[in-house]
């Protein structure tokens, strides 16, 4: 079986072993959830609620006019004690915070949907947006805009990213082992919502047995295969995705529609898959609990709204003395500064690492190796970027195609002199984009 | 949490690769060589390597504390520039020529330029060309390998005319093994190889810039000597060929990161080196085609970035 991929690349250590052969286990029923009024990107939610209204599993309690955004629900059954401004992982946004009743009475909305051969495009994507269904991956763009492309832009392909190429992070994989069904079933949805033929679920060779799981799932699925992937990070991007399941490269700048193709998450498509089959809206979610700080690693369905405090206890407590506190994966994660703070919905995973595995060596000078040139999955020059970067020659880094860069982190992983290679092509990134956006003002 | 969390932007990890364990690769690799050397050249080997890392360690370290800059000696990249460097001086010189030509490639070339990765030519060969343009008469004071000592001629001025006419070229054997007349790590064509393959294995170098920095100078001598193989053989295996493309060429801060580049930068290597030894006054073209080479890496890195992922023509 020859494995697809693309050029370039590093092979981090996979740190799976912690979480892959466990199953998901239910987390502890939460006494308060917060539950953030933004948690994708797009417009935040304005509140349905107020303070002392009694909510219901499933029941909206967030949403909004704009069109890139997506509405939240409540994940438990109790009272709204607070709306307010609240810290959550990805920064600040305002929060409802809900008192279980421990009763998780489920709201009446709550409904299984008819059989999707029998609904039109606009009914699918009506079902997908009410329950409140983003990208699980990270960046949590709402899935019914993406499903949306405009009419000019034919689309011939779907793919689901089963990659997860990030080191440590096993709720993907798990989720495929365990519930294959509602995985394919939301394929199939998102195939019909855009009328495409061609269903791939992209899966590494490192985990054998959800492609066997898996490839046994789709049989009878009309058009859906499953496509082995190279062991590589970041095998899991989007652009890198498709163009080793279909040969295809996204133009620079552009989205994958412009090649059309429209990639989705497993766990976003397992989310649409259960808002079908039962109508249960995006409530809870399969993360990953690991590394070296924690006592008790494990896979976890964990309601939105939960705080990683709670969470973590549930896993045993940290262990020993910890150094990073991350959402998602050691490559592009999240760090924290504070536990308590809710799970979201794009939390795939609370990664802790002890202080010796946190502590970063000291850059020292760049040698001009070229080892970032080497891997760079873009074919970009990482040093130059980051050189002309730290030194405001804003001009020199763009021309060097500084806002290629995917952000994956390969440079930095791979720098023998440990230089924060992807942290000032960051800033040189973001200097470029209001630069641009304030000369398009004038 | 009763600690305070690290907090600081993706990756959060990092590969266990390190300019430290990069350099003492290629020290381990160019060991087998400096061991060569010194059962060739006896005790003139020793004093010659001796001097030379002395004079790296030493100058780096009075340089970076006069900066007050922190002290990087324990990087090994000093004793790397020691090491290559020894190996381009003949076991006959005296002390003092490895040791100012250290301070110089440290000193001047390096750290003037702001250290390990500033450098835009390389140390080592800098220097040589340094002591071959101050003190040309102790710089190319061949000796004969063993007790004996004698001087002689190298393979390559031999084959150029450039020695005494009644000089007999050693046979290729010899040369291959490093028993015949030259600089230090000029001889052992065979460790020196030895120790590149153990690079390419630890992929501290890629095998790019030897391999076509090689092939160039067989083709070329090939087409100009007139498909002579023995003449071609002798001009790949004696004098500096190998070292050069192996280590000096090969120097990250001096050579272009891009694949593409590389590959031009070795084309331009072989070409210059094929064209000084046999069109030039010099019996050997090596270190000067590398600096060459060396000035032109920026501009040829400029006009070889790799192709941009779904870069629209």
């Amino acid at each position: 079986m020859e494995l697809q991929t693309f050029k370039g690349g590093i092979h981090p250590p996979h740190g799976k072993s912690f979480t892959a052969m466990k199953p998901i286990e239910k987390s502890n029923e939460p006494k308060i959830v917060t539950i953030p009024l933004q948690q994708h990107i797009g417009a935040p939610c304005q509140p349905l609620v107020q303070v002392g209204d009694k909510v219901k599993v499933g029941q909206k309690i967030g949403d909004t006019e704009a069109f890139v955004s997506a509405p939240v629900h409540s994940s438990v059954s109790g009272e709204v004690k607070e709306i307010a401004q609240k810290l959550t992982p990805t920064g600040q946004a305002v929060c409802i915070v809900i008192e279980s009743d421990g009763k998780n009475d489920v709201d009446e909305s709550v409904q299984p949907k008819p059989d999707v051969e029998k609904l039109s495009k606009e009914e699918i994507l009506k079902v997908i947006r009410e329950a409140g269904i983003t990208g699980m991956g990270g960046a949590s763009f709402p899935t019914h805009v993406k499903l949306s492309p405009p009419p000019d832009k034919e689309i011939d392909t779907v793919i689901l990213n089963g990659a997860e190429c990030e080191p440590y992070l096993t709720a993907d994989h798990r989720l495929m082992l365990e519930n294959p069904e509602r995985v394919v079933y939301g394929l199939k949805v998102i195939m019909k919502a855009l009328n495409v033929k061609a269903g791939y679920i992209g899966i590494e060779a490192n985990k054998p047995d959800a492609i066997q799981v898996m490839e046994k799932a789709i049989k009878g699925e009309e058009g859906m295969s499953v496509i082995p992937l190279k062991v590589k990070y970041p095998q899991g991007a989007e652009k890198q995705l498709i163009y080793a399941c279909t040969k295809r490269e996204v133009p620079s700048g552009k989205l994958p529609m412009e090649v059309k193709v429209v990639v989705s998450n497993i766990g976003s498509a397992a989310a649409i898959g259960e808002a079908f089959k039962t109508g249960m809206p995006l409530i809870e979610r399969i993360a990953s609990i690991t590394g070296s700080g924690i006592k008790e690693p494990k896979n976890l369905k964990i309601k939105v709204g939960t705080s990683f405090k709670d969470i973590v206890e549930q896993c045993g407590g940290y262990n020993g003395k910890i150094g990073k506190l991350i959402m998602g994966g050691p490559m592009m994660g999240l760090a924290q500064f504070t536990d308590e703070i809710p799970c979201i919905k794009g939390t795939s995973g609370i990664l802790v690492l002890s202080e010796e595995d946190a502590r970063l060596p000291k850059p020292q000078n760049c040698m001009r190796c070229g080892k970032c040139v080497e891997i760079c999955p873009i074919g970009l020059m990482p040093l130059y970027i980051s050189a002309y970067g730290s030194n405001n020659m804003l001009d020199k880094a763009e021309e060097v195609n500084a806002l290629d860069c995917i952000e994956c982190g390969s440079c930095s992983f791979v720098c023998p002199s440990k230089r924060p290679l992807l942290e000032t092509i960051r800033v040189a990134k973001s200097e470029i984009n209001t630069r641009k956006r304030k000369q398009q003002q004038k | 949490m009763e600690n305070k969390l690290i907090v600081s932007s993706s990756p959060h990890i990092r590969s266990s690769e390190s300019i430290d364990k990069i350099m003492r690769d290629v020290v381990i690799a160019l060991s087998p060589a400096l061991v060569a050397s010194i059962y060739y050249f006896g005790f003139g080997a020793i004093k010659v390597l001796l001097f030379a890392v002395l004079g790296a360690v030493l100058t780096e370290a009075g340089i970076q504390k006069i900066m007050k800059k922190p002290i990087t000696i324990s990087d090994w990249s000093a004793v790397v520039t020691g090491i290559l460097l020894a190996f381009n001086i003949p076991a006959s010189a005296p002390w003092w020529i490895p040791f100012i030509g250290a301070i110089f490639a440290i000193a001047i070339v390096k750290q003037i330029f702001g250290g390990l990765g500033h450098n835009f030519m390389n140390p080592a060969l800098a220097a040589r060309a340094l002591l071959v343009a101050s003190w040309p008469v102790q710089m190319t004071n061949w000796i004969s390998p063993g007790p004996d000592a004698v001087s002689t001629a190298t393979p390559l001025a031999i084959l150029g005319g450039e020695a005494d006419p009644t000089a007999v070229l050693p046979s290729l054997m010899d040369v291959l093994i490093g028993n015949t007349g030259g600089s230090l790590g000029e001889t052992s064509a065979i460790l020196l190889i030895l120790g590149g393959i153990y690079l390419v294995y630890k992929k501290v170098i890629s095998p790019r810039i030897p391999l076509i920095y090689i092939g160039t100078v067989a083709f070329l001598t090939l087409l100009i000597g007139g498909f002579d193989v023995p003449v071609m053989t002798y001009h790949i295996f004696s004098g500096g060929l190998i070292l050069g493309a192996i280590y000096m060429a090969t120097d990250y801060s001096s050579s272009p990161v891009t694949p593409k580049g590389q590959i031009i930068f070795a084309l331009g290597c072989g070409i210059i080196t094929t064209v000084i030894r046999f069109y030039g006054g010099y019996p050997e073209g090596v270190s000067y085609s590398i600096l060459f080479m060396n000035i032109a890496s920026p501009i040829i890195d400029k006009y070889t970035s790799p192709r941009v992922f779904g870069e629209v023509k």
